[in-house]
């Protein structure tokens, strides 16, 4: 079956023009392809790269080298218009931290994904309410800017966003950190779901016993860290 | 697709010193660009260059017309280019003094537009100007009232009002929140976002404030002494900046 998700060779380092034009190396021959309905794990230590690769795959860094496909679209050189429809349309991105504008209420934060993808509002709308029950967001909060929620309140906004659109390819960073057992649960239903209707995920899961659960292989980033590939 | 804007070559001097130099993008409907940089990088200059406030010295400016497809709009008759300015463009000053008539009322600031295309009917007009004080917010009563009477941030959304009354595709803002306070900005925000996203909205926005185009702007320009040093999809930017100004201009922010 063909991969949904595609690295070769992807490298990067970060310079530092303000401090002296320090060239950092962080990523250097990273390869990995996960298929629809499969769920990879990155692991390695903190600082080995798994968000640098992770934030790579969305474009939100720059790979300086090497290759990333997301479906048919080459994230490694793409316009930013590209980038963006890729980002409505194809691969969704659970982040560990909600941003959002200030004074938007959390059932149109959580249904924007749908309208963003062309659904109509009363699609968006059914399927917030949907996913704020499940993941237990009071509904008296639904009406409310989301700014002002507890952590563990916004990050499940968050996870609702998340999965608010059918996307074909997930990117989880931490999912279930700070989460109570009932919503953990909850969590992990969705990313079965998001896997059994075809969907391609790459997660970062410091839950090992979660990671055990949903994750079908693991991939060690600090396979691609420079000074051991040396 | 065809863009809505292809710029070319700009390039505007002052005398000996460069206001901005060899500018080229293109913006594609339903795009909203960010211009970032510090006070004097020219961003302002290249701003009024693309809206035909001030007449650059090379370059094109090319805009997707409704009727005559791509038209360079710095050799455009004088009148062809102010009926763009009054229909398929807009654009929002940072002090709403500049972007709205102080003399008239709330009401006429957006009735006036309208009147520039053509209506008629005092009914109609009357009821779009309501219609729209309400979408940015302004209570009916406070039609015929001027704006002087107007706190800075109803003088902001009343002028966002008059510019998009006449549904525009392009619209140039320049600091649109600047010298307004936080919780106000956060309301013209959610709103101008709203709009952006309801109307299709093409948008060219020059801020100096980080946060503001991380929220409204898909694509970011960092200009600094009058040349574009670095540009992308806004976040990237913002989170992997590439260029030394860009560097420092992101580390630089004061975070609450």
């Amino acid at each position: 079956m063909e991969a949904m998700i595609r690295v070769s060779d992807v490298s990067k380092s970060f310079v530092l023009h303000n401090q002296g034009g320090a060239v950092i190396p962080v990523m250097a021959g990273a390869a990995l392809s996960v298929r629809r309905g499969e769920c990879v794990a990155l692991v390695g230590d903190s600082g080995a790269g798994k968000s640098t690769l992770m934030r790579m795959l969305y474009g939100n860094y720059l790979a300086d080298g090497g290759r990333i496909l997301v479906g048919d679209v080459e994230v490694s050189g793409a316009e930013p218009r590209e980038i963006l429809a890729m980002r409505r349309e194809v691969l969704g991105y659970v982040s560990q931290f909600l941003r959002v504008v200030p004074r938007v209420p959390t059932l149109e934060v959580v249904a924007e994904p749908v309208r963003a993808a062309g659904g109509s509002r009363e699609a968006g709308e059914a399927r917030a309410r949907d996913l704020l029950a499940r993941l237990n967001v009071p509904e008296r909060l639904w009406a409310l800017s989301p700014t002002t929620f507890s952590g563990g309140e916004q990050q499940r906004v968050n996870i609702a966003r998340g999965f608010a659109h059918d996307f074909p390819a997930m990117l989880l960073d931490e999912p279930t950190a700070s989460l109570d057992a009932t919503n953990r649960a909850v969590v992990l239903g969705l990313i079965e779901e998001a896997k059994a209707r075809g969907a391609a995920i790459v997660g970062i899961f410091h839950d090992a016993e979660a990671r055990a659960q949903v994750c079908d292989r693991e991939i060690d980033v600090s396979r691609f860290t420079p000074e051991r590939a040396a | 697709m065809t863009p809505l804007l292809q710029v070319r070559d700009l390039t505007k001097r002052y005398g000996a010193r460069l206001g901005c130099g060899d500018v080229s993008f293109d913006l594609y409907p339903g795009e909203v660009m960010g211009i970032v940089g510090e006070s004097g990088s020219g961003k302002s200059t290249l701003l009024n260059c693309l809206a035909g406030h001030l007449a650059p010295d090379e370059g094109q400016v090319i805009f997707d017309t409704r009727g005559d497809g791509p038209v360079d709009t710095l050799t455009m008759s004088e009148p062809a280019r102010r009926m763009l300015g009054r229909t398929d463009w807009a654009f929002v000053h940072q002090n709403a003094r500049d972007g709205l008539r102080m003399g008239v009322s709330a009401g006429a600031n957006v009735g006036e537009r309208l009147m520039a295309v053509g209506a008629r009917h005092y009914g109609d007009i009357r009821a779009q100007a309501v219609d729209w004080l309400g979408r940015v917010e302004i209570a009916e009563d406070r039609v015929d009232d001027r704006p002087r009477a107007f706190s800075g941030g109803m003088q902001q959304r009343l002028q966002i009002a008059r510019n998009l009354v006449t549904g525009p595709r392009l619209v140039f803002m320049d600091e649109p929140t600047g010298g307004l306070d936080v919780s106000v900005q956060a309301r013209l925000l959610d709103l101008l976002r709203g709009l952006v996203r309801e109307m299709g909205l093409s948008a060219i926005i020059v801020t100096h404030d980080l946060a503001v185009v991380r929220l409204l702007a898909d694509r970011l320009m960092v200009m600094k002494s009058g040349a574009v040093v670095e540009t992308g999809l806004t976040d990237q930017v913002l989170d992997d900046p590439q260029h030394g100004y860009t560097q420092l201009l992101v580390s630089s922010v004061l975070q609450v």
